[in-house]
């Protein structure tokens, strides 16, 4: 009999759960209806509720920022929708025949298997069986060390103190126009707990998380590394994705309370527009952390993808020895733009950051660094080391470097260095004497070029994201 | 192996080379001596398909088939190797690296199998011991910070690796104390073989006291003006290269 009553209520749930995305509409337009829709459809408390209704009354006062060096036509806040439910999978192409030949040549050259290819490319896959295996034992050897891995809008009903306590407490609502836009509007993303004194027993990965393909365009992370703990987070993939959302605005917020270690890896390979410059993702993200005493936050990241990118991942380095850490390799080619860079806000005393980033930029695109150093008084024998790096290939595309270095406390100590280079004619030409080919070429030097970054990031990520390159800067030789 | 026929070439709006002969057969080989700016770096150059060195007349016949029509790589990979005189650094790639990818390119080109990594690292080992490099070169990036005598010696081992049919070396006894002359000329001499050609471009004689030549070729404003066995040599050395000047005006 409480068999019959399972099944009756697993069909009833999943009838219900058809019935509501083909029937659900939100014309574009945003307004406190639908936000409080929003939040209705995800059954979210009221705290929640209010707490995007602020962000919303935020951003009404807000102006989009302007100071970035990038140009592009600014997006009509009310001709998007702000709810897209899940589309039907009958939407979508039924087979790989039907996706674009050109995204499938890159799948292949990145080695990406047959099945994977169909989940990225949005082919109607049954990826069930497949998740639900990898996603349990996944789940139960988390659980077993106690560490929270789920989706954000399962943790406010979850584990709500854990959310009201953290969340905007690193980006508050009002931080800046895309930050406020999202806090009002974000659709899921992940959110992570790691328990005192644990040592999360795998890298978390975005990959693995289920519901994973529809977080939407608006995600919102929260990563909470309670004391003594541990945790390497890596958020995105090499494989370029398919995604009809033009304007990307996410978030992400880190806490590492005393003594805790984060580390947060990034690949972000988002559809970066044709040869012409056309399509292609805007991506303003907000990535903030806050680092207490002893503890450290690494960012590393590899941005091959977008039409634009605007991102600059930063710690606030608030506790006594306290570490914070920017690797980034930023790749530009065709029109692509990128803004991108770190601010390391020191407020604690011998508070140490350390910022290696190269950009690279190919064809027509342009390529900024814009990064800030800011030392506190309180920052007493606070240091810095900036590393900046640019490499051009071709004689069209643009390298700028925008740093930004404050210090109120007389024993601090900041150091920036910076270099311009090209991949010359000569290097070139040492290499297709050797019998190299022009563009094997250029993906090994570029690949040289890069590599205090690629140091950085968990192994297998690294191989990936050298073929990433190798792959991006395709034709990039005349 | 090598056929040259009134070869003119020019560097950007330059005429250099003017109307040169030279043929060098399997088992041969040949110094090219003279003057700074007679074309000795071009030659090389234009051989190896070096961009900005354009061909303005005549004909080279490599292997029986037209070298000029090759990309540069695919020069490369039909054996024509150029030692540079002045190698570049390529910063954050590894010497191994860029050895494997060469020999994987050029063995793949012969319809070789690709090396094993295993493999592959023992042999670029042995080479290093015979260039009298240390084996942490390997590690380290391409050229960075070598001094002059080191980056010659990498020039050889990548040579000895590659196994190229046509060598030309490129004053390679430019900027070598005696003791790093020695080492290389022993290199080559390990390569001189009866289906090897090798051309040794070099303004001083001195060179020629350890790789001794069949033939010596002088080079003066664009054209080989006269050839001779190993004793042309020693004459410049004595009476320098104002004497062919005088003789070729």
């Amino acid at each position: 009999m409480s068999e019959n009553i399972d099944q009756y209520l697993k069909s009833e749930y999943s009838a219900g759960w058809i019935t509501d995305i083909e029937s659900l509409t939100i014309p574009p337009g945003l307004n406190e209806d639908v936000i409080r829709l929003i939040s209705a459809k995800k059954q979210e408390p009221e705290w929640m509720l209010e707490w995007r209704l602020k962000a919303y009354r935020a951003w009404l006062e807000m102006k989009e920022p302007e100071w970035a060096h990038v140009v592009y036509p600014k997006p009509d806040f009310q001709a998007l929708s702000y709810y897209s439910s899940p589309k039907s999978m009958e939407d979508g192409p039924q087979s790989l025949d039907e996706v674009d030949p050109e995204l499938l040549r890159t799948y292949e050259k990145l080695g990406i298997p047959v099945h994977e290819q169909e989940v990225l490319a949005g082919v109607a896959v049954d990826m069930v069986f497949d998740s639900v295996s990898v996603g349990t034992t996944f789940r139960q050897k988390l659980k077993d060390a106690g560490v929270i891995f789920c989706p954000i809008s399962e943790a406010v009903h979850e584990y709500p103190e854990l959310v009201k306590k953290y969340l905007g407490s690193v980006v508050p609502q009002k931080d800046n126009f895309y930050a406020a836009l999202n806090s009002a509007v974000f659709s899921d993303g992940s959110f992570v707990y790691i328990p005192k004194g644990v040592r999360c027993p795998m890298e978390l990965s975005t990959y693995f998380r289920i519901n994973e393909a529809k977080t939407g365009q608006f995600e919102r992370t929260l990563i909470i590394a309670d004391e003594g703990s541990q945790v390497s987070y890596l958020e995105g993939c090499t494989a370029p994705m398919r995604d009809e959302n033009q304007l990307h605005a996410a978030v992400v917020e880190l806490v590492a309370l005393d003594d805790a270690d984060i580390k947060y890896s990034t690949v972000q390979n988002w559809y970066p527009g044709d040869a012409e410059g056309k399509g292609g993702i805007y991506n303003f993200v907000t990535k903030r952390g806050i680092a207490h005493t002893r503890s450290k936050i690494s960012w590393t990241q590899v941005e091959t993808g977008s039409a634009v990118t605007w991102k600059y991942p930063s710690c606030i380095l608030k506790g006594d020895d306290s570490i914070g850490e920017f690797y980034s390799v930023a790749l530009t080619s065709n029109h692509q733009q990128a803004d991108t860079g770190t601010k390391m806000i020191h407020l604690g005393k011998n508070t140490r950051s350390t910022i290696i980033a190269k950009g690279i930029s190919a064809k027509q695109s342009s390529n900024s660094y814009r990064g800030l150093v800011k030392m506190n008084p309180g920052a007493e024998g606070a240091r810095n080391y900036t590393q900046c790096d640019s490499l051009l290939i071709g004689d069209k595309c643009g390298a700028h470097t925008f740093p930004y270095i404050e210090s109120k406390n007389p024993t601090a100590v900041i150091e920036h260095e910076a270099t311009t280079s090209k991949v010359s004619d000569d290097q070139l030409f040492l290499c297709q004497q050797r019998g190299i080919d022009a563009e094997k070429a250029v993906s090994m030097i570029v690949n040289g070029f890069c590599k205090d970054v690629f140091r950085e990031l968990p192994m297998e990520f690294a191989v990936e994201a050298g073929k990433l390159l190798e792959v991006s800067l395709e034709g990039a030789v005349g | 192996m090598l056929n040259i026929n009134d070869l003119h070439a020019r560097v950007e709006d330059t005429a250099i080379l003017h109307g040169l002969n030279l043929e060098v057969k399997p088992g041969e080989v040949h110094a090219i001596m003279g003057p700074n700016g007679a074309g000795k770096s071009t030659l090389g150059n234009v051989l190896a398909g070096r961009p900005g060195y354009e061909v303005t007349g005549g004909t080279v016949t490599y292997k029986g088939s037209d070298l000029l029509e090759l990309e540069a790589e695919d020069r490369a990979r039909a054996g024509v190797f150029l030692a540079f005189q002045y190698p570049v650094e390529i910063p954050g790639v590894s010497n191994m690296e860029f050895l494997k990818a060469s020999v994987d390119a050029i063995r793949t080109a012969r319809g070789e199998e690709a090396m094993s990594s295993m493999d592959f690292i023992k042999l670029a080992r042995e080479k290093c011991k015979a260039v009298d490099l240390p084996q942490d070169f390997l590690k380290r990036g391409v050229n960075e910070g070598f001094s002059g005598g080191e980056k010659k010696r990498n020039e050889l081992l990548q040579m000895m690796l590659l196994e190229p049919s046509l060598c030309i070396l490129d004053e390679t006894d430019s900027g070598l104390d005696i003791d790093a002359l020695q080492v290389v000329a022993r290199g080559v001499n390990a390569l001189r073989s009866p289906d090897r050609g090798i051309i040794v471009v070099t303004h001083y004689q001195r060179l020629l006291d350890y790789i001794v030549p069949d033939y010596v070729h002088v080079l003066a404003k664009g054209r080989i003006v006269k050839s001779g066995g190993r004793e042309l040599a020693l004459e410049l050395e004595k009476h320098g290269y104002s004497w062919i000047d005088e003789e070729v005006a």
